[in-house]
């Protein structure tokens, strides 16, 4: 049989919607972070696996890669939540104006680390197809790059979103701030894999 | 315009609303209209219904099960006697690949997948699921990714290196030209498919539950596909990984697999089986759930011990992770490795076995009756606890180098594969059958296929443990006379024949029923979860208002009248949001219309994947289109934002 409906609760009042946890793209965006620190935890294993076939790390004659790309870039990256964390307030604070503001220069500094990662790759000292060392010194940088120019999209696309009337839209406002909340991921996951690229070939050579 | 902040405190809107004042026909013609596919083709391409999206996925599954089974026919008249020239070895190679790599990528993952983003969302109350448009997504990813297999098949460039893909067989060495990049390239289209429904289906169980729905009230199939969807999430990335690390060493010159260069051959093996071995959880946990929900109904009581049974969900999916290494006995390990993976492999079996008394227990305080659905999961039982227990005899290393390789381990994985997952499923297809038709299938034929398939499958498999120990390798395609593995052989030959016959009246029956079957009431079974709480097949809007949860049998406890809630707008999508733990009503969230941007997306991203097995810079140029795609699929379709929001 189908039951006769017995009206309980009125939810018309809810709001449409809420920051947070209580939204349902961070639930989203929460899984594909885990997805992604899958892919990088598993590939810093496969590095920590290929550093045991060697008895030093870089290899020689290969030299460990040059830090001056690599840690302006890090510097740069983790000034970004400056005005990553302005942008986040402002968007939890419903100011569409310091929003529409921060969101060019969220976009000029993701061009900026863009164009430093190109140097990157340039200061690695080693090829791809050189060993199973340049291999996965190449994966590891390759894989954030994809994670770099992904969040750089997904920011140009949000500034031009938000310059249109649809910027008045609070879920907009939660948009924004998720994006706020995945480029800290971002520079999170950077850290370690800076780490693993510059300083751990050095420390066990 | 109003600002932003000025629109955050605006009271809603005064539109049409579900509640006392509209109810009934009226309401559901109203919800029809907003919830239906647009007309036409282009339409049902467009189509984020969860039910369509699903019931896609579980019939794709099928006919992959069906083009899969034929391959197990063929091997098996290939082995029907020793030195058979029916099939060739390399044709024999591309044929047992063929044929696991179907079953596990494009079957049994998947038809699990479908069964969840079918049922879910009306088991915990909801009109849809979240982010349909990414399930609709993964719905294409999934075919593209069966149709790349199948034509590379078809044009005689299929996969010859076994479903694990082992380099070095697989690298550029052996693995000469294209067969393993388009097994590769079918793993990223799978594992991004599956990713997307996991996605999907976590959000949906966390924040979508009905008013009321705590965790301590949701369904045991809910709850297994909780578990295996954060299982798709944490283990599919390996290998997806692996494949793409494969590709490289394939594409571009990369080392990771290639010993003379210091890379290691193994380093695959672990990131493979990291993944693998969840896998098998991942196929097996939700048909445990099935097996959860029938037993309850057929028994006419709640599950004995729930919490247990959840618990034990829980630890298996956590222990899942700690077993791969099992898979590699035979590679040579610390001492300690094999100690710690042993004793791990083993105490997999303690939650599996708590669950198994909690059905058993179940059943014996329970009136059970004998339909279809309850035979597939008396079947189960018997047969997957057989499997179980060879699976705990090769955890032991010494038992599994002697075995390692053999028919022994043929026999265990189908065992646990098809007893432990695929008895339940169509134990579940019957059960369900009338949610999805309006129809019940035939008792009759079904009690028959069922007995035809239980047996048939004994016959088929059973005698591949004595092959096995008699030392049949696996993967050969033959074997010489008067080694005393003719008469299991045949009898597996037999078996499979059984098997098959058997499947095919049950496709039968299922066609019978859904043209001519007996028309079922919304409840037919008189169960107790959600899902018979809306018409049989349900709505595209699946319930004309919400319903209030306060119980974990909520259509037993609920008399004459089910508690609702109401005051969701009905002219635009919409559904509410609860709490996570406790299932508060929280907001009412807006559910997006149907779109033709996931199949375009699905589109540009099969070409950037087809085109990288051949060069890499098709990556490059191709991510463009898909960027495009993916930009086009979220931007807003109305000029400016209405008064109350709408995914357009």
């Amino acid at each position: 049989m189908r039951h006769e409906p017995k009206f309980t609760d009125d939810l018309s009042a809810l709001p449409t919607h809420a920051f947070s946890f209580r939204s349902l793209t961070w639930w989203g965006i929460i899984a594909f972070m885990v997805i992604e620190g899958a892919f990088f935890a598993l590939a810093m294993a496969a590095y920590f696996f290929l550093m045991a076939q060697e008895q030093e790390w870089a290899p020689r004659p290969w030299s460990p890669p040059d830090l001056l790309a690599g840690t302006l870039f890090t510097a740069v990256m983790l000034l970004s939540e400056v005005p990553n964390t302005m942008i986040k307030k402002a968007a939890n604070a419903y100011d569409v104006a310091a929003v529409r503001k921060l969101l060019p220069v969220m976009s000029a500094i993701g061009l900026l680390l863009v164009i430093i990662r190109g140097f990157e790759f340039n200061s690695l000292n080693v090829l791809w197809y050189d060993n199973a060392y340049g291999s996965i010194i190449w994966a590891l940088l390759f894989l954030h790059t994809t994670h770099i120019v992904t969040d750089w999209g997904d920011t140009l696309v949000l500034w031009q979103l938000m310059k249109t009337p649809h910027g008045e839209d609070p879920r907009r406002l939660v948009d924004t701030d998720e994006n706020a909340l995945y480029w800290r991921f971002v520079w999170l996951t950077w850290l370690p894999i800076y780490v693993l690229i510059y300083w751990v070939p050095r420390l066990f050579r | 315009m109003k600002s932003a902040a000025e629109r955050a405190k605006l009271p809603p809107a005064d539109v049409p609303r579900d509640g006392p004042n509209l109810t009934g026909e009226e309401l559901e013609t109203k919800l029809s209209t907003t919830w239906s596919n647009p007309p036409g083709f282009v339409g049902w391409l467009s189509s984020v219904d969860h039910k369509d999206i699903g019931r896609r996925y579980v019939i794709t599954a099928l006919v992959f099960l069906a083009l899969a089974g034929v391959l197990a026919i063929a091997m098996r008249l290939q082995l029907a006697r020793p030195d058979n020239d029916l099939i060739g070895a390399a044709r024999y190679n591309e044929i047992f690949t063929m044929h696991g790599t179907t079953m596990m990528f494009l079957f049994a993952v998947p038809v699990m997948q479908g069964m969840q983003i079918y049922l879910t969302p009306l088991m915990i109350g909801t009109r849809s699921n979240a982010f349909p448009r990414l399930n609709a997504f993964s719905y294409w990813m999934y075919l593209a990714g069966g149709l790349l297999l199948w034509i590379a098949f078809v044009l005689n460039v299929g996969p010859d290196i076994g479903w694990f893909a082992y380099p070095p067989l697989s690298g550029p060495q052996f693995g000469v030209g294209k067969r393993v990049d388009i097994w590769a390239q079918m793993i990223t289209f799978t594992e991004v498919a599956a990713l997307a429904a996991a996605v999907s289906q976590t959000a949906t169980l966390h924040k979508h539950k009905a008013p009321g729905m705590s965790l301590a009230r949701m369904p045991i199939f809910v709850w297994a596909t909780l578990v295996t969807s954060l299982m798709v999430i944490f283990s599919m990335p390996s290998v997806a990984l692996a494949s793409g690390m494969l590709l490289s060493d394939r594409l571009v010159g990369t080392h990771f697999y290639n010993p003379a260069e210091r890379g290691d051959a193994l380093l695959w093996q672990h990131l493979f089986w990291f993944f693998g071995h969840p896998e098998v959880y991942i196929i097996f946990l939700p048909a445990t759930g099935f097996v959860s929900e029938i037993v309850a109904t057929f028994s006419r009581r709640s599950i004995v011990m729930y919490p247990i049974v959840v618990m034990s969900l829980v630890a298996t999916g956590i222990l899942a992770f700690g077993l791969w290494v099992h898979h590699m006995f035979a590679t040579g390990l610390p001492r300690i490795g094999y100690s710690f993976y042993t004793a791990a492999s083993m105490s997999v079996a303690i939650p599996t076995g708590l669950q198994i008394f909690c059905w058993i227990a179940t059943l014996w305080e329970g009136r059970p009756q004998l339909k279809v659905p309850l035979l597939y999961v008396i079947g189960f039982i018997f047969t997957f606890v057989i499997g179980g227990l060879t699976g705990v005899m090769i955890a032991a290393v010494p038992l599994d180098l002697q075995l390692h390789d053999t028919y022994f381990i043929v026999a265990h994985f189908h065992y646990v594969l098809i007893g432990g997952a695929v008895f339940p499923l169509l134990g579940a297809i019957t059960y369900w059958f009338p949610k999805a038709t309006g129809r019940l299938m035939s008792e009759t034929l079904g009690k028959i296929a069922f007995w035809m398939i239980f047996l048939g499958f004994q016959l088929a498999f059973f005698p591949m443990h004595i092959a096995g120990i008699y030392g049949m390798p696996r993967r050969v395609y033959t074997y010489p006379a008067g080694m005393g593995l003719e008469l299991p052989n045949m009898l597996s030959t037999l078996g499979s024949l059984v098997v098959s016959a058997a499947v095919l009246l049950f496709v039968v029956n299922l066609v019978i029923s859904a043209r001519s079957g007996r028309r079922a009431a919304p409840n037919p079974w008189d169960a107790p979860s959600l899902e018979w709480a809306t018409s049989c097949p349900p709505p595209p809007y699946n319930f004309p208002h919400i319903p209030l949860v306060s119980s974990r049998t909520p259509l037993w406890d609920a008399g004459e009248k089910l508690p609702v809630v109401y005051g969701l707008r009905v002219e635009d999508r919409e559904l509410v949001l609860t709490t996570v733990m406790s299932a508060k009503p929280d907001v009412r969230e807006p559910s997006p219309e149907p779109s033709p941007w996931p199949l375009i997306g699905t589109v540009a991203t099969t070409a950037m994947f087809v085109c990288s097995i051949f060069s890499p810079w098709a990556v490059l140029v191709g991510v463009v289109p898909v960027a495009l795609a993916l930009t086009a699929w979220f931007w807003p379709k109305s000029p400016a934002p209405e008064r109350e929001p709408v995914i357009s």
